[in-house]
């Protein structure tokens, strides 16, 4: 490492990034905070009934929860395997 | 009307007892009367921060299951006559806190005491719970640092869903934020997140910075809080804390870096 870089690594600090990737863990967290109890079990029994009738993998299913200020959605994305 | 306030963070280590320790007794300096009580069932160490280590007879537990009075298990304070320790019970049991005992002992408390300060242990289990459940107030101590700040939000998303305010619909918690072991010359560099960077991120009314200092190793050494260090930057730090806390308004004191050139030069 030359001198220079040295003097440059030393003004970038590292404050920055800590801000940055707490704002986004933070905002994620909260988010998903406010989704209902119901939603892994859900999941669970939604791929349950699933796999009786086609042979899917545990992460072909997803559900996810959106909540607005006067609705609220439920998405659900099932992804179906390739026919061979 | 009594208020109770808890000190809590989530996470260890970032100064809860400290905190209680110096704001229970800056209270009760001031002419209130307060109770700080330590709820880390287990691994007390309030009375230690106190100095009253070796007065300990009975505990808040002994309290709970009646095998003691609560003024039997209240140590008064050797430095101010106003301030009286409850201390947390060695048991290994960590079901010793019931929230029905819990109620009981803070409305027996609040029949006689100004203020009580609940000194939460760390993480989110019964005694964290237990010690923020009947809240009025709380302290969200933090460090500038991420896993603490973190924590911290998580803590407040605790407070604001279980607590006793949050499920019988009253009013929420008063909510604010202490920085602790802050130094302003490493968040000029910008290696250190600033009170504007935690405040972005939490959201919460500021109550103070407390400046890392030598001072609060030196107080915890000797068993006296450090806001009795009156000369110390820490000590100084957690005084306006108190002053605000009872509705003064004080500059704060420690968000800059106040050191000269020389002394920066050489330390100190």
């Amino acid at each position: 490492m030359s001198l220079l870089d040295y003097f440059r690594i030393s003004k970038v600090g590292t404050a920055s990034v800590a801000k940055e990737r707490l704002q986004i863990l933070v905002a994620h967290e909260r988010s998903s905070k406010n989704q209902p109890s119901y939603l892994p079990q859900l999941q669970k029994e939604l791929l349950a009934v699933i796999q009786k009738y086609v042979s899917v993998d545990q992460d072909a299913i997803s559900v996810s929860f959106e909540q607005d200020d006067d609705q609220e959605t439920l998405e659900l994305n099932i992804v179906l395997p390739d026919h061979k | 009307m009594a208020r109770i306030i808890v000190v809590t963070s989530g996470k260890g280590g970032v100064g809860k007892t400290t905190t209680s320790a110096a704001i229970a007794m800056g209270l009760a300096k001031r002419g209130h009367k307060t109770a700080v009580i330590d709820f880390d069932v287990g691994l007390r160490n309030l009375d230690l921060i106190m100095g009253c280590e070796r007065r300990v007879v009975y505990d808040f537990v002994n309290v709970i299951n009646e095998e003691a009075t609560l003024n039997q298990a209240l140590i008064r304070d050797k430095n101010c006559n106003l301030l009286y320790i409850l201390p947390a019970s060695q048991t290994r049991d960590k079901d010793a806190l019931s929230q029905e005992g819990v109620g009981r002992v803070l409305d027996e408390l609040k029949k006689d005491f100004k203020y009580i300060v609940c000194d939460s242990p760390a993480g989110i289990e019964k005694g964290a719970h237990l010690a923020m459940y009947f809240a009025d107030d709380a302290f969200v101590v933090t460090n500038p640092e991420v896993s603490s700040v973190r924590d911290s939000d998580r803590m407040l998303g605790l407070l604001a869903s279980k607590s006793r305010r949050a499920e019988q619909n009253e009013e929420p918690i008063n909510e604010f934020l202490l920085l602790t072991r802050y130094s302003p010359d490493r968040v000029k560099l910008g290696e250190m997140l600033s009170v504007d960077d935690v405040q972005d991120i939490l959201s919460l009314h500021l109550l103070g910075v407390i400046p890392e200092s030598k001072s609060v190793l030196n107080a915890s050494n000797s068993g006296t809080p450090v806001i009795l260090d009156e000369k110390s930057d820490a000590g100084q730090a957690y005084a306006d804390i108190v002053a605000r806390y009872l509705g003064e308004d004080r500059p704060h004191r420690f968000i800059e870096d106040k050191k000269g050139f020389f002394r920066k030069l050489f330390g100190g």
